[in-house]
């Protein structure tokens, strides 16, 4: 069975790239366009990774990254934080929140896929 | 007269004395005779009884008149001595004894004498002494608040109570713009001698800050000031560094050793609010862009697959449009509004366009030899400008024209025009090419006899401005115009009144340092050291309660016994009803004057916070009090601050007056009445006379409030109802 990767996301100009690369590496995607549809997907879906924009309508990507952790059942979830806010304080709170791994947009779609590919192969 | 008594009660004594000598006399030679030898005596003596009174008479005036003089040497002369030296001890000018009486009294004399003269000549000197003193303080003092005043940068120093006793007018205007009621009070109800600066700055935020000051003085540290941003009550954001005054007595402890505090202040709101704008900007640069940039990355390499079809191609693509389109909007944006406001990091002055106008045209004509005309004159325009490099710029582009191109006179031109000031240097005949202009914008300034690395191009950036070169063919003439920043609205103002303040040193009471009886009961503090406000009222007629209303407040203050004509509330009220036409000829306010004015709703929280903490005064307060209570439910504004009132006080020192009215006092006082039967007039005048009333009413006995407040009601006065 294809590994499970959820985009959250609001911004369309970007999902629509990242599906399409990632639906070609051979992986089920789903979308989600705000924190709060992105926390149900995550507790319905349970995806093995997310790729989590930080900056969200509804729940930021900060506080649905904290509220994964939180719970016992999704605290396994991968989460890769992809963000604009390129400050190393953002960074630092992004990867101190549960973050397993973070990217500063703009962003090569090549390393993209080289790091989630990275992070479920670490999976057990 | 006790001495003459004593006198005649020793001449008494020396009378029988005498009589009892000679009756002894006569007992002895008797006691010696025979009996008929006796008889024989006796039969001789008797019938010259009257010689033998008349001896001892005679001799007893002898001996009275020895007496008289001994006494006049011994007893008078020294009690007259004495008497004269008590006088000479409570002189308190220079005196001496006359010398006079037997010669010891007068060596004595002499000797007192010399003393006095030594304490005169001590007395002098020391008061000598205390008056270069004095002066020398004063002048400091004077040299102080001299330049406190010139001081661009609001200070304000405090006692340890956080009463003010200095300010300069930067702080006023400073003040001013914290006022929640500039037009009314004038920022007068929170800066002014005396008040306290807690009706600005939280109590604690001080007190934090004062206690950092005493753990760095405990530390040791050389200058120990601390600094807080804060916001006020008006929202506007203050940058305050403060500084201690230390004691100077220091046998006190050094670290309590501090008897006041210096703030200066700033207001930061704008330029806070810049460079949230600033933030704000770049980070809409940055972080946005990211994400437009992240987009176009990500649907370019989407793009690169051969495999894509179309529909998904065209989708791409569309990303890529999209977000080039959003960036370029962005960056436009962008550019729009730095232009407007931030570009500038030079620092500028704020000068008034016809100072400018003038600078420049003084300076062209010295350089140039040539006529400088001003072509209209310019309206109240402040600019934000490097008056320096903009006159330099001006006067170098003057001297080229008429060094290359013959001009024969020059003209200047002034407006305002979208925000900006449009500053014209105008000249007819030859124009020049746009090559030429070129050149001399981007050569560095050199003519005549001053050089600079500086280009005009680079004056003009220096201004965040524009310059350019322009043809008016119908009228044969050309100009050079420099767009220049105008100063904003806040600034004009504050610049404007800086000039026009000539008010300087009624801006401090350092008595202040010593007051520090706030805490007494107000009842048992000297009326002397009270911060009073003295205000009056005019009305629309004397009925309060058949709906009679305020028109005019006016008061002033009295701070520690001196009069602060510079803090004062004057404010016409609508009495939102008709001034009857005969009240109009006693004060002088007509409906057109109230039209248009605040209603006594909008007024009396003002004037409340105006005199707050204060001892009301006025004449006749009572009526004035009357209109003020009827006001509390609606505005729900008590004024419970204790009240004096110049009619009971004169009363009360004045019993034997006839009139104790306002006009009628001040004509006793000789006080010159300059704006009678205007609130702030007549509080002016009662101020004056309360002053005037204060040594006399302590010269009664009368010191404190409470003693005050008790006469005055004793007064007969007091008794009457109004």
């Amino acid at each position: 069975m294809s590994q499970k990767i959820l985009i959250a996301d609001d911004e369309p100009n970007i999902v629509v790239s990242l599906e399409y690369l990632l639906k070609r590496e051979g992986y089920a995607v789903l979308i989600a366009r705000d924190g709060e549809e992105a926390l149900e997907a995550i507790s319905r879906e349970k995806p093995d990774l997310v790729l989590l924009d930080v900056m969200m309508p509804k729940k930021t990507g900060f506080e649905v990254c904290q509220a994964v952790r939180a719970s016992e059942l999704l605290q396994n979830t991968k989460i890769l934080m992809l963000t604009a806010k390129g400050r190393d304080t953002d960074i630092a709170k992004g990867l101190a929140l549960g973050a397993n791994a973070y990217m500063t947009k703009p962003f090569s779609t090549r390393e993209l896929v080289q790091k989630v590919a990275d992070m479920l192969g670490a999976l057990p | 007269m006790k001495m003459e008594r004593r006198l005649l009660l020793f001449i008494a004594a020396a009378g029988l004395a005498l009589a009892l000598w000679i009756g002894l006399t006569l007992v002895l030679v008797g006691a010696t005779l025979e009996n008929e030898e006796r008889q024989t005596v006796a039969g001789l003596l008797a019938p010259r009884l009257a010689l033998l009174l008349l001896s001892w008479a005679l001799a007893l005036a002898l001996v009275a008149a020895v007496l008289q003089i001994l006494f006049k040497r011994y007893r008078v002369a020294p009690a007259r001595l004495l008497e004269q030296t008590r006088v000479l001890l409570t002189a308190q000018l220079p005196q001496q004894l006359t010398p006079e009486g037997p010669p010891e009294l007068r060596w004595l004399a002499q000797s007192i004498n010399e003393l006095a003269s030594q304490r005169d000549a001590l007395r002098a000197d020391m008061a000598q002494r205390i008056a270069a003193a004095n002066l020398d303080v004063q002048q400091e003092k004077n040299r102080l608040a001299a330049l406190m005043a010139e001081l661009t940068q609001a200070v304000v120093v405090c006692n340890l109570e956080g009463r003010i006793l200095l300010y300069n007018s930067r702080a006023r205007l400073q003040f001013r713009a914290l006022s929640q009621a500039p037009m009314l009070a004038d920022g007068a109800e929170l800066m002014g001698i005396g008040r306290s600066i807690y009706a600005v700055f939280e109590q604690q935020l001080v007190a934090h800050a004062l206690e950092n000051i005493q753990l760095r003085i405990a530390r040791g540290a050389a200058s120990p000031s601390t600094q807080f941003v804060t916001t006020t009550r008006t929202g506007q954001l203050l940058r305050v560094q403060m500084a201690p005054v230390r004691a100077v007595d220091t046998s006190v402890s050094a670290a309590a050793g501090i008897n006041g505090f210096v703030l200066m202040l700033d207001n930061v709101t704008r330029a806070y609010e810049e460079e949230t704008l600033r933030d704000q900007l770049l980070h809409g640069l940055t972080e946005r862009s990211r994400s437009s940039l992240a987009n176009m990355q990500a649907a370019v390499d989407m793009l690169a697959y051969p495999d894509l079809d179309a529909p998904l191609r065209e989708r791409f693509l569309g990303v890529v449009r999209d977000e080039v389109s959003a960036m370029s909007h962005r960056i436009v944006e962008l550019a729009q509004r730095t232009t407007q406001d931030l570009k500038t990091r030079w620092p500028l002055e704020e000068i008034l366009g016809t100072d400018l106008l003038a600078a420049a045209q003084r300076r062209i004509e010295a350089h140039c030899q040539r006529p400088v005309t001003l072509a209209e004159p310019c309206a109240e325009l402040w600019l934000r400008v490097d008056s320096f490099s903009l006159l330099q710029a001006l006067a170098y582009l003057g001297h080229r024209l008429v060094d290359e191109f013959e001009v024969k006179y020059l003209q200047l031109r002034l407006r305002a025009v979208q925000g900006r000031a449009q500053l014209d240097l105008i000249w007819s005949g030859h124009t020049v090419s746009s090559e030429t202009v070129m050149t001399w914008e981007m050569a560095s300034m050199q003519f005549g006899s001053e050089g600079t690395p500086l280009t005009v191009r680079d004056v003009v950036e220096r201004h965040g401005g524009e310059m350019w070169f322009e043809r008016e063919r119908v009228r044969h003439e050309a100009f050079f115009r420099f767009l220049l920043p105008l100063a904003n609205a806040q600034e004009q103002i504050e610049a404007g009144q800086a000039t026009h303040d000539q008010g300087r040193p009624e801006f401090y009471d350092f008595d202040l340092f010593q007051a520090s009886d706030e805490s007494r009961a107000l009842d048992e503090r000297p009326l002397s050291s009270l911060t009073l406000t003295v205000f009056d009222t005019e009305t629309t007629g004397l009925n309060p309660s058949l709906g009679d209303e305020i028109i005019q407040i006016g008061a002033v203050r009295i701070v520690n016994g001196k009069l602060r004509r510079g803090e004062c509330f004057d404010q016409l009220v609508n009495p939102a009803r008709l001034i009857p036409q005969a009240t109009i000829p006693i004060h002088g306010i007509t409906q057109d004057m109230v039209q248009g004015q605040l209603a006594i709703g909008a007024v009396l929280p003002a004037f409340y916070a105006f005199a707050q903490d204060t001892v009301l005064v006025a004449h006749n307060a009572a009526f004035d009090m009357k209109f003020l209570q009827l006001k509390e439910d609606s505005t729900g504004l008590v004024f419970r601050q204790p009240v004096l009132d110049t009619l009971l006080l004169s009363a009360l020192v004045h019993p034997q007056q006839e009139s104790h009215r306002l006009e009628a006092i001040a004509e006793r006082f000789n006080i010159a009445v300059r704006a009678r039967h205007t609130a702030l007039g007549d509080a002016m005048v009662t101020a004056e006379v309360l002053l005037r009333l204060l040594p006399l009413l302590a010269e009664m006995g009368i010191h404190t409030l409470g003693e005050a407040r008790l006469a005055s009601q004793k007064t007969y006065y007091a008794r009457l109802k109004y």
